[in-house]
């Protein structure tokens, strides 16, 4: 059935007012997921609730303790403010991966997250730094750890009169960087057959006093992964300590095997974008600090 | 059947001058520019955002016309491969796809004028691989993209006032 | 024989006429008509891969307000043994006929069962459910050796491959062909390899989707506007599809945005036709994305075992190719191309070559570009490679050693007249790319590719204006710049600005019978129709000089736009502004059936890196050598070169259709279907060779299907370079690698 109502509220009173009254309605950020499923007729809304009128929304603000990105900031946006690329360059790398320059014009952070494919280059990203969701409802506000928002394939943890109002990383430590890895087949235009999400933290010495690792496209939802965390405290990210945390999202991966790839290509693949992405963290590191 | 959902009126600026439609809500703006504006130069070829060729302008932002509600342009500005063109004159990018051969059946061609020209007021001196990966989404299967690469390099030299 | 030895305008490289509306978007496609009071229509299509249908329900839909029409297959001809002439091949109207609509049989899913015209395109869609199918299911087979196995569930109970028994079976074609007695020259050969190498089925994946506009008068005349490689084809295949007369079927081809052989058929034209019939409104019909992958003709897949003998010297001495290919529902004919042409570039006197293909339950396969070559190439061009390796012959020497020249046959028996295989080869030998060391870590592959070619029919019409214009009527649709072509060939003969001629497509009714824009042939033929009327212009302009002038006609000459005889001339503008009073108007048409046709040759050499962590291959750079005869317009013989190299390219590491058990195609998109994108790419250095074909007046030889043939083999002895692991199974995509490389 056709959409019936397209609807612009300017205020996130305004919306919840909207979404309130129980007709089956879909939150509008970008469009990219929400218009190609219904167009191969896999989502049916009878309403459309654009967020993009809402400043709250589409906001991006930094402070010293945080950065806060509205759920329906495009990903152009974000990519292209002064601070958030640099103070999280794996975010920016998985950003600018969800999708062609057309669809990065248009695809936002919360989007990406709320359709919760298995495979959304967001997540992991997102997860690696901590990011926490301000879920708005109407009894009011909570709060999840990224990890926690995702519950299953294309399923979030959000009733069907909240929204999300936007992402809250916490601003990296000194010595911190972050880094998001993914494997396609083609340089572009594919969604991930793999990836990886990493934040590593550093000191003086070369020691990991902190690791946030984050795998996608081989479980149900993005996983973090403690035990891959573990294997690097302490360590100088030498290859022992690395081929730990490579083994260890290996054995936390529970991949499919599908059009996109075999469940032992995955698993194989995604313990060497780990690999990879924690030396491309080391090296963020070591430059900012040369 | 189940009526027929009210039409939507939006007013927009396409191509630089006021434009008035109606729309459903439903409606995607690639859809409207052809068949409501009669502003066929933009083309479909999935209607899922994975080829490009339905790329236009909003708010001079890059985007594929099939994956925005024609609602959601009220307010904006649209450009079309129509409005690329100043009159007779061509835009660079235009002109070299010419000269370079950049094009074979042209079904591709509207979205790469558009997804160029973006490239070159974002970008104006890319290298051949930051080309290839802003124009990634621009699908083309006659030409191999060489010389369409070629094209928009040679159009950027024009535009800094390089000669060839 | 070339009349035309010293150019003016050929190759050189002007504007394109089209090209000016192409990059402002005024160009008009196929899905860029509209006519007043149109309907839409919708095709309902089969969610089974095999099934009958026991009945179709259309009174509900047709019961909707806004709903004019309804057809089935019913609606259209029964068919019996009628053939249809083709693009290079002759198809049976029976094969034809169910993938425009089943009639009482499902044999893949997507196949259309009914279609119907309402105001909307939502109300059509809407009015499509609400036709009412019972179907009774039946087992589906996807893979070619299931359907060969002796409890496959059969397609056609009613057909079965001549010299057959008429048992069930699901073999639609065998093919053989033997010169001499390969079997005893194995016997002689000192090295023998003997392998079995696979390519996937695919799609053209042009980006353009099917589309159509059809209106009916009350006299039962039908016009058509559908972006098409062949008008006069679909006139032919609408006409024989539905039972419409031919000469009441004007058909008009808009642009096209892609065919590369996949538009030279009927899928939704006779349905718009019937449709528009029924209603008394024109119906527009538009081929959904997911539609074009699952319910059009892709190629087939196909499975090749070559086996081939060399003695030590490095003389290829025996072959024998067999090729097993997916035919898809019907028969498509692909094994025929397989068993006459694997061997085309090699020097052979004793070969052996067959071809086999197998109906199973997806649509039937159709041209793809060089149709079925490129898949036996694959087995062939890596068995010579491996065959030279074990030898330790560089690969293009081993090539230069074997290579057809003039005076070869080829399987059929043909000897080759002036071909230009070995100069390409000479050109690959001496490059700088290969000659360039392989970088660390990456692999260089080097193969050869074919194409017969084709002559065929084609017309043009050339009319004189007043004011020294000139327009030229083909019909031809412009897939890659012909237009451009036609017109330098027209102005080199008649002395005339390019810009002065006006090449237009004009429609069934305006210009003579010509046949599909494809099997590398409109520069060829197209265009000796083109020079041929721009001769006669030449010739009656030059009596008509001489009559005032009182001169001999043989002694009038013809140069630089103008007739002369000792210091008198009249020029082109001249001769077209007094043509009333000289003798009436300039008007000249040409029909011809080429007989000038010269096999193509290609040379390609890759270099590719593999990441062997995740199995990515990245190919670093890439040279297309090519013999075009003579290239009239080299943007386009390049353009050709680059297009087809990158579609093999996709075919060798990503594009392939993937379908489930039941039968449903799994990646009917362009997000799953991999073609490359711009970031996956070098630029694809083109080389052109020329060694002019003697039979036509320019030289042309086509050059549009060779650039597919060799990638394939190319990039799969650049990945074993770069591996140490030999590929013979496409796609390379990382998963198989990375699986291949964990085993070896």
């Amino acid at each position: 059935m056709a959409v019936q109502e397209f609807i612009s509220p300017t205020s996130l009173s305004e919306a919840q007012q909207v979404v309130g009254d129980g007709a089956a309605s879909s939150w509008l950020a970008g469009g990219t997921d929400l218009l190609v499923g219904i167009r191969l007729g896999a989502r049916d809304p009878a309403r459309v609730i654009d967020l993009k009128q809402i400043p709250e929304l589409t906001a991006i603000e930094i402070d010293e303790t945080s950065v806060r990105i509205g759920a329906a900031a495009s990903a152009f946006d974000v990519l292209h403010n002064s601070d958030v690329p640099s103070l999280f360059p794996g975010l920016a790398e998985a950003l600018n991966l969800i999708g062609s320059t057309q669809i990065t014009g248009r695809c936002s952070a919360g989007g990406n997250l709320c359709n919760a494919s298995p495979a959304a280059d967001s997540i992991p990203a997102l997860i690696a730094n901590g990011a926490q969701c301000r879920i708005l409802g109407p009894d009011g506000e909570r709060a999840l750890a990224v990890e926690d928002f995702v519950v299953g394939p294309n399923q979030n943890a959000l009733a069907s009169d909240e929204l999300l109002v936007e992402l809250i990383l916490p601003r990296p430590a000194v010595g911190t960087s972050d880094a998001y890895l993914r494997l396609t087949p083609r340089t572009e235009m594919d969604i991930a057959v793999a990836g990886a999400g990493v934040s590593i933290t550093m000191d003086e010495s070369g020691e990991c006093t902190a690791a946030r690792i984050a795998i996608g496209a081989v479980a149900p939802t993005a996983l973090l992964v403690e035990a891959a965390a573990r294997a690097l405290m302490g360590s100088q990210l030498d290859q022992t300590a690395i081929d730990g945390a490579v083994a260890a999202v290996r054995a936390a991966a529970t991949p499919i095997s599908d059009k996109r790839g075999t469940a032992e290509y995955r698993t194989h693949v995604v313990g060497v974008l780990v690999s990879r992405a924690i030396a491309n963290a080391q090296a963020r590191i070591t430059e900012a600090r040369s | 059947m189940n009526n027929p959902p009210n039409k939507m009126a939006v007013q927009a600026t396409i191509n630089g001058e006021s434009a008035a439609f109606l729309c459903s809500p439903g409606q995607v703006l690639a859809e409207v520019l052809r068949d409501e504006l009669e502003l066929i130069g933009t083309k479909i070829g999935c209607n899922t955002g994975d080829c490009g060729a339905c790329s236009v302008l909003v708010d001079d932002r890059l985007v594929c016309s099939c994956l925005v509600l024609a609602a959601e342009v009220e307010g904006k500005s649209v450009q079309t491969v129509e409005g690329v063109a100043n009159g007779g004159e061509l835009h660079p990018v235009q002109q070299k796809l010419l000269e370079h051969g950049g094009l074979q059946c042209g079904i591709c061609t509207p979205g790469v004028v558009i997804a160029a020209k973006a490239l070159l007021e974002h970008n104006p001196d890319p290298t051949e691989e930051q080309a290839r990966y802003w124009l990634a989404g621009n699908l083309c299967r006659c030409t191999g993209y060489d010389k369409i690469i070629r094209a928009v390099l040679d159009a950027s030299k024009t535009m800094r006032g390089e000669a060839a | 024989m070339n009349a035309y030895q010293e150019f003016k305008i050929i190759g050189s490289r002007p504007i394109r006429p089209d090209g000016l509306d192409k990059v402002t978007g005024r160009a008009r496609y196929g899905a860029d008509l509209n006519m007043q009071g149109q309907l839409y229509g919708h095709v309902l299509r089969s969610p089974h891969a095999h099934a009958f249908i026991k009945s179709i329900d259309c009174s509900k839909a047709l019961a909707m307000e806004g709903v004019l029409a309804v057809m089935t297959g019913e609606d259209l001809v029964e068919p019996g043994s009628q053939m249809l002439g083709s693009g290079e091949g002759a198809l049976a109207l029976k094969d034809v006929v169910p993938m425009v609509m089943s009639q009482g049989k499902v044999l893949f899913h997507s196949q259309a069962v009914a279609a119907v015209a309402a105001t909307s395109p939502e109300l059509a869609a809407e009015a499509a459910q609400a036709v009412e199918v019972m179907y009774d299911v039946l087992p589906a087979v996807t893979d070619v050796h299931k359907a060969l196995a002796a409890d496959a569930p059969i397609l056609h109970d009613d057909r079965f491959p001549d010299g057959y028994p008429e048992e069930p079976t699901n073999l639609a074609t065998h093919i053989s062909l033997t010169v001499g007695d390969p079997d005893a020259a194995f016997e002689k050969a000192d090295v023998v390899i003997d392998q079995t190498y696979s390519v996937p089925m695919c799609h053209q994946g042009y980006i353009e989707p099917h589309a159509c506009v059809a209106r009916a008068d009350a006299a039962g005349r039908v016009e058509l506007w559908c972006c098409t490689q062949g008008h006069f084809t679909v006139r032919h295949y609408t006409s024989a599809v539905t039972g419409i007369d031919l000469g009441k079927i004007k058909v008009t081809a808009s642009e096209i945005g892609g065919g590369f052989g996949g538009k030279t058929t009927v899928y939704l034209e006779p349905l718009a036709v019937v449709l528009a019939q029924k209603s008394g409104r024109p119906v527009k019909m538009v081929m959904d994305r997911g539609d074009v992958f699952r319910a059009t003709g892709p190629a087939p897949g196909a499975e090749t075992k070559v086996k081939l003998g060399a003695t030590r010297d490095g003389k290829l001495v025996a072959a024998d190719v067999e090729c097993l290919m997916d035919s898809g529902a019907y028969n498509g004919n692909p094994a025929g191309i397989p068993a006459f042409m694997a061997t085309a570039c090699y020097k052979l006197k004793d070969a052996r070559s067959t071809g086999r293909s197998v109906y199973t339950n997806k649509p039937k396969i159709h041209a793809y570009r060089a149709p079925s070559i490129p898949q036996v190439t694959l087995g062939f061009e890596l068995a010579v490679t491996e065959l030279a390796a074990e030898l330790g012959i560089d690969p293009i020497e081993f090539r230069l050693m074997n290579a057809v020249e003039e005076g070869d046959a080829n399987m059929m028996g043909a000897p080759y007249k002036r071909i230009g295989l070995r100069e390409c080869l000479e050109v690959a030998r001496n490059h700088g790319h290969y000659k360039s060391a392989v970088a660390e870590g990456a692999g260089r592959g080097v193969a050869m590719g074919y194409w017969i070619n084709a002559g065929m029919q084609s017309s043009a019409t050339l009319n004189v204006i007043a004011d020294g214009h000139v327009s030229i009527l083909t019909g031809s649709p412009d897939i890659g710049g012909s237009r451009a072509s036609l017109a330098l060939m027209a102005s080199e003969v008649l002395g005339i600005p390019f810009e002065h001629i006006h090449l237009q497509v004009a429609a069934t009714d305006a210009v003579g019978h010509t046949d599909v824009t494809g099997g590398s042939r409109t520069t060829l033929a197209t265009g000796q129709a083109v020079i041929q009327a721009a001769e006669e212009c030449v010739a009656e302009m030059c009596r008509r000089a001489a009559a005032e002038w009182e001169a001999e006609p043989g002694l009038v000459t013809w140069s630089q736009g103008a007739a002369h005889y000792g210091d008198q001339s009249l020029t082109f503008e001249d001769l077209a502004g007094r043509a009333g009073a000289m003798g009436g108007p300039l008007t000249f048409s040409t029909s011809l059936t080429s007989t000038s046709t010269a096999p193509g040759f290609g040379v390609h050499i890759c270099d590719a890196e593999v990441d062997k962590e995740t199995g990515r291959t990245t190919i670093t750079r890439y040279t297309a050598i090519q013999d075009a005869g003579r290239a009239i317009h080299p943007d386009y013989v390049e353009g050709q070169m680059q297009g087809g190299a990158v579609q093999g390219i996709g075919w060798a590491l990503n594009e392939e259709y993937l379908y489930s058990d039941e039968g449903a195609l799994e990646n009917p998109g362009f997000l799953d279907y991999r073609i490359p994108v711009a970031s996956d790419l070098p630029f694809i250095n083109a080389v052109i060779v020329e060694v002019p074909n003697p039979l036509h007046p320019f030289g042309v030889k086509g050059v549009g299907e060779v650039p597919i043939v060799p990638p394939m083999p190319a990039i799969a002895e650049a990945v074993y370079q770069s591996t140490g692991v030999r590929f013979r199974d496409l796609p390379l995509n990382p998963p198989k690698i990375v699986a291949a490389l964990a085993n070896s």
